[in-house]
C-alpha cells in the first residue's frame, strides 16, 4: 500500500475546489472550502453531522449550486449546473439518503441513471454480473420497495459503478452494510484505485478510514480544519480533529439482574412474510428485564425490521400474549396502545417513518406523543397547546444538542444524524419503561453516537428495559448486557456480554451455529 | 342485427371522449401532477373545435384547433403549478371554472348554428362488409386516434426509456432530481400532452358526437375521465375497459328508459357510474399492483433546491 501512496505524490489533481461557499438562510453550511483530489487516491472527508460534508459533495455533484468559489476538473474550471453535467465529466455518486424509486425494480432504477439507452434486460444482466463479481449480490428484478436498506445501498453502489466514473463519491456507504459486505466494498474500492480511479469517501467509521484512505480532509462547522494522512493518526486523534475536543465512549456499569422485573417479553412470536421479499419470523422468544439492555445483531434483511414492526405494534399479533409489556398482554394493541403501556419505539427509517419530513420538529413531537402526553400537550376540547409542545421540542433539542438552521425547522431540513438525535431524544424525554430502538446511530457521527448510547444506558440503569437492534457490532458490544442474533427470521439465545466475542456473534450472524433452531428461553 | 351494430356504434361514440381525456390525464398523473382542470380544457377544446370548424368550413381545421387550444390552456396550469409551485388542486379547479366561463363567453355567437361534422371513415369493400365493416372500418377518425392513443401510451410508459423516466418522476421527484433528470421539463410536456388530449376529447363532442355548440356541453365528462384514471389504477388498458363499460351502461340505461322499464330514471342514470366503479374496483383488488402503479408524488409541488 505504501508504494501506491508514494506513486501518487506527483500525480495531478483530478478535482480541485477553491473557496467553495454555500449559504442556507443564516447558516453558512460550507465556508471557503479548499480540497484537492488526486488521480488514483482514496480521499476521506471527515466531520461531524452538520459539518457540511453532504452539502459539499452535493455541490461537487451538481445537485446544489455554490454561492462562490470554483471547481476545477483536470485543471479546467467547470460549472456543475446539474448532476447530468457531473455525470458527463465522470463523477459518480452513492447517496446517503437513497435516491431510489420504490415502485420500480432494481434494474429500472439502474437504467434511469445510465444514458446509453440499452434495453432493461441487458442492464439487468450487466448489473447482476457486476454485483456478483464485486460480492454485493443483487436481484435486478426485485422491487426496491421490498428491499432492506442494506440491499438498497447495494443498488446505489452498483448503479454508480456501472457508469464507470473517474471520481466516485461515497456518502457513508458502509453504515448499512454487514462487516463482510463492507470488506467486499473495500476490496472493490482498492481495485478501482489500482485502476487509477479516484474516490472521495465519507464515513463516520474512523477505523475504516484509517484502513482504506490515503489522505483525509477534516471539516468542522463548515470550515476545513485540517488535512492529514489517516494512517499516521489514531481513531482518537481523528475524532479529536472532527469534534474539537475529546470523545468519550459510552460507559456501561455492570448490573445484577437477578430478580429484576421482566418488562418486555416475546413468547413464541411467528409472522408470515408480508411481501414476496420479506423474511418470516419463526417462533421468537425473548425477554428484557428492568435495568437491562438487550442487543440484537444480524445481517440486514434477516427479519430485524419485521421483528421491530411486531414489537412496536405496527403489525399486530393474533394472540395477545405473544408480546407482553410490563406484564400486560400487548399483542393485539396498536402502537398507541403499546405506548400507553409505557413503551417507546424508534424505527430504522428516520424520514417518513420516524418523522414526517415536511412537518416541523414540534409537530413531529406532538404526532408521536399526543396520546401519552395528552394532559401536557392537548388542552380542553382537544385544542393543541402549541406553546407547551414548542417548549418540549426545544427541551429535547437542547438535551440532545440537535444542530439546526431555524428555531423549529421541518424534519427534512435537518442532517440525518441531527434528526436521529431528535427522534431518540423525543422518546427518551418521556422516560419510557420499555424502549425499543432499531439502528440507533445509523449515519450518526462519533460524538452524537456516544451521546445517544450513553443516554440509552442511563435509561436502562434507571430501571427501564431497553432493546437495541443494530448492525453495528461495536455499538452492541459497547452498550448491551447480552446480545442475541437474528438469522433468517430466527433469534438465537442471548449471550451475556461477558461471554460474547466478535467471533461467536459473527458465526451466529452467518447462521452456522449448530442448534440454532427453535428454543425456549429459560424463565428466571 | 342492424340495431346491435348501431348500439355498439353509439357506445363507441359515447366512450371515445372519456377515453381520450382519461388517457391524457393518466400521462399527467404518472408524472406526479394532478390536473383537476380536465373539464375546463375539454370544454375549451369543444368551443375551439366548433368555432374553427364553423368559420373555416373544415372540420379538420376544427380538430387541429381543439388540440392546440387544449394544450395552450393546460400551459396556463403548467406555468402556475410547475414554475410558480402553486397548489395543484386549487389551480386545477380554477382552470375548470375558467374554462367553463370563458368557453361560454367565446361561444355566445355559435349557439344554435349548424356545425361541421368530421366524416366517418369509408374504405370501399371493407366498410361494406356486414356487421364488422361499420364497426371496424366505418367510424369517425377520432375513434381510431383514441384506440391508437391507448396502445401508444401503454407502449410509451412501459417499454420506452423516456416512459420509465416519466414514471420515476411520478414516484419520487426528489430522487429524479438527484439523478439529474429535468423534472420540470418532463412535467411541462406531460401536462401539455394531457391538455392536447382533453382538447381533442372536447373536439370530439362538438365535431362528431353532437356537431353544434351548447354551453357546458362537456356535462361533467372531464370529471368522469379523472375518476376513471384513479379507478383504473393508472393503467392504460384498464382506462380503455372503464371508458367502454361506462359508455355501454350509459347507452343501455338510455334504451331502458326509452322502453319505459318501471325503475326510477334517477337510478338508471346513476348506473353507469356505479357499474364502472364496481368493475374497476374489482380489477384493482391486487393491493400490491395498485401500490406499484400509484404515482407516490402525485399532487405535490416540487421546488428543486439549488
Amino acid at each position: 500500500m505504501g508504494g501506491t501512496v508514494s506513486a501518487q505524490e506527483g500525480a495531478a489533481n483530478l478535482l480541485e475546489v477553491r473557496g467553495l461557499t454555500k449559504i442556507f438562510g443564516s447558516l453558512t453550511a460550507c465556508d471557503h472550502i479548499d480540497l484537492a483530489i488526486k488521480k488514483g487516491e482514496i480521499h476521506a472527508l471527515l466531520g461531524e453531522n452538520g459539518a457540511g460534508k453532504s452539502t459539499l459533495v452535493k455541490m461537487l455533484f451538481g445537485s446544489l449550486e455554490p454561492h462562490s468559489g470554483e471547481i476545477l476538473w483536470n485543471g479546467q474550471a467547470v460549472r456543475m449546473t446539474s448532476p447530468s453535467v457531473a455525470k458527463k465529466l465522470g463523477i459518480g455518486m452513492v447517496f446517503q439518503h437513497f435516491s431510489l424509486f420504490e415502485a420500480l425494480t432494481a434494474a429500472e432504477n439502474i437504467a434511469l441513471s445510465l444514458d446509453d439507452g440499452a434495453p432493461i434486460g441487458t442492464i439487468a444482466a450487466k448489473a447482476r454480473a457486476l454485483s456478483y463479481s464485486y460480492g454485493l449480490p443483487l436481484d435486478p428484478e426485485s422491487l426496491v420497495g421490498d428491499l432492506s436498506v442494506g440491499e438498497r445501498q447495494r443498488i446505489e453502489i452498483i448503479r454508480c459503478l456501472l457508469q464507470a466514473p473517474e471520481l466516485i463519491i461515497l456518502d457513508e456507504p458502509t453504515s448499512v452494510l454487514t462487516p463482510q459486505e463492507a470488506d467486499k466494498l473495500f476490496e472493490t474500492l482498492e481495485r478501482l484505485r489500482a485502476e487509477g480511479k479516484s474516490i472521495l469517501y465519507i464515513s463516520h467509521r474512523l477505523e475504516e478510514v484509517k484502513r482504506l484512505c490515503d489522505r483525509a480532509t477534516v471539516l468542522r462547522h463548515g470550515k476545513v480544519v485540517g488535512h492529514c494522512n489517516p494512517r499516521e493518526e489514531t481513531a482518537a486523534s481523528l475524532a479529536r480533529m472532527m469534534v474539537g475536543n475529546e470523545v468519550k465512549s459510552a460507559e456501561r456499569t455492570p448490573i445484577k439482574l437477578d430478580g429484576a422485573q421482566e418488562l418486555l417479553s416475546v413468547c413464541g412470536l411467528s409472522r408470515k412474510p408480508a411481501g414476496p421479499f420479506s423474511t418470516p419470523l419463526k417462533n421468537i422468544w425473548l425477554s428484557v428485564k428492568a435495568g437491562e439492555i438487550l442487543g440484537i445483531a444480524g445481517v440486514a434483511g434477516n427479519g430485524q425490521g419485521e421483528l421491530f414492526e411486531a414489537l412496536s405494534g405496527e403489525v399486530q399479533q393474533a394472540s395477545g400474549d405473544a408480546v407482553r409489556i410490563r406484564g400486560k398482554d400487548a399483542g393485539k394493541l396498536d402502537i398507541t396502545g403499546r405506548r400507553l403501556l409505557g413503551a417507546a419505539f424508534v424505527p430504522e427509517e428516520r424520514l417518513g417513518h420516524g418523522a414526517a419530513p415536511r412537518m416541523k420538529l414540534s409537530e413531529n413531537l406532538l404526532l408521536s406523543r399526543y396520546a401519552t402526553d395528552g394532559k401536557a400537550f392537548v388542552g380542553s376540547a382537544g385544542m393543541v397547546r402549541n406553546g407547551a409542545v414548542y417548549e418540549a421540542a426545544q427541551r429535547i433539542i437542547k438535551a440532545m444538542d440537535v444542530r439546526k438552521s431555524a428555531p423549529d425547522p421541518e424534519a427534512a431540513a435537518l442532517s440525518g444524524g441531527n434528526l436521529q438525535k431528535f427522534i431518540v431524544g423525543r422518546e427518551l424525554d418521556r422516560q419510557p419503561t420499555v424502549m425499543v430502538v432499531n439502528q440507533p446511530t445509523w449515519g450518526v457521527d462519533a460524538g452524537a453516537s456516544a451521546h445517544i448510547r450513553q443516554a440509552l444506558i442511563e435509561l436502562a440503569r434507571s430501571g427501564s428495559a431497553v432493546l437495541v437492534i443494530s448492525q453495528d457490532l461495536d455499538e452492541l458490544f459497547e452498550i448491551s448486557d447480552a446480545i442475541a442474533v437474528m438469522h433468517n427470521g430466527e433469534l438465537s439465545k442471548p449471550i451475556p456480554i461477558a461471554e460474547a466475542t466478535f467471533e461467536k456473534i459473527g458465526l451466529l450472524m452467518g447462521g452456522s451455529e449448530p442448534g440454532h433452531v427453535d428454543h425456549k428461553l429459560e424463565t428466571a | 342485427m342492424d340495431i346491435t351494430v348501431s348500439i355498439l356504434l353509439t357506445i363507441a361514440t359515447a366512450a371515445t371522449p372519456l377515453l381520450i381525456a382519461a388517457i391524457g390525464e393518466l400521462v399527467v398523473e404518472r408524472s406526479g401532477v394532478l390536473n383537476l382542470g380536465v373539464e375546463g380544457m375539454m370544454v375549451m377544446g369543444a368551443v375551439a373545435g366548433f368555432g374553427a370548424g364553423y368559420l373555416t368550413g373544415s372540420p379538420w381545421i376544427g380538430l387541429a384547433a381543439a388540440i392546440v387550444v387544449g394544450a395552450l390552456f393546460s400551459l396556463l396550469f403548467a406555468v402556475m403549478t410547475l414554475s410558480l409551485a402553486t397548489n395543484q388542486v386549487a389551480t386545477g379547479l380554477s382552470l375548470t371554472l375558467l374554462g367553463l366561463g370563458l368557453s361560454g363567453m367565446l361561444g355566445t355567437g355559435f349557439v344554435g348554428l349548424p356545425g361541421e361534422r368530421l366524416p366517418n371513415l369509408y374504405i370501399p369493400l371493407l366498410t361494406d362488409l356486414p356487421v364488422i365493416g361499420k364497426l371496424l372500418f366505418g367510424q369517425d377518425p377520432i375513434f381510431y386516434i383514441s384506440i391508437a392513443l391507448v396502445f401508444g401510451v401503454s407502449w410509451f410508459l412501459f417499454k420506452t426509456r423516456t416512459g420509465l423516466t416519466l414514471r420515476s418522476i411520478g414516484d419520487s421527484h426528489t430522487s429524479a432530481h438527484a439523478l439529474g433528470i429535468q423534472v420540470i421539463k418532463y412535467r411541462y410536456l406531460a401536462v401539455m400532452f394531457g391538455g392536447a388530449c382533453a382538447g381533442l376529447a372536447g373536439g370530439h363532442l362538438s365535431l362528431v358526437y353532437t356537431p353544434q355548440w351548447v354551453e357546458n356541453m362537456t356535462a361533467g365528462r372531464g370529471w368522469i375521465a379523472l375518476a376513471l384514471v384513479v379507478f383504473a389504477s393508472w393503467r392504460p388498458l384498464r382506462v380503455l375497459a372503464g371508458a367502454y363499460i361506462f359508455g355501454a351502461v350509459w347507452i343501455g340505461q338510455l334504451h331502458a328508459q326509452a322502453f319505459g322499464i318501471p325503475i326510477p330514471s334517477q337510478f338508471l342514470s346513476s348506473l353507469p357510474y356505479l357499474a364502472t366503479i364496481v368493475v374497476l374496483v374489482i380489477i384493482s383488488r391486487n393491493k400490491r399492483l395498485t401500490m406499484m402503479n400509484t404515482p407516490a408524488s402525485l399532487g405535490q409541488a416540487f421546488v428543486p433546491d439549488r
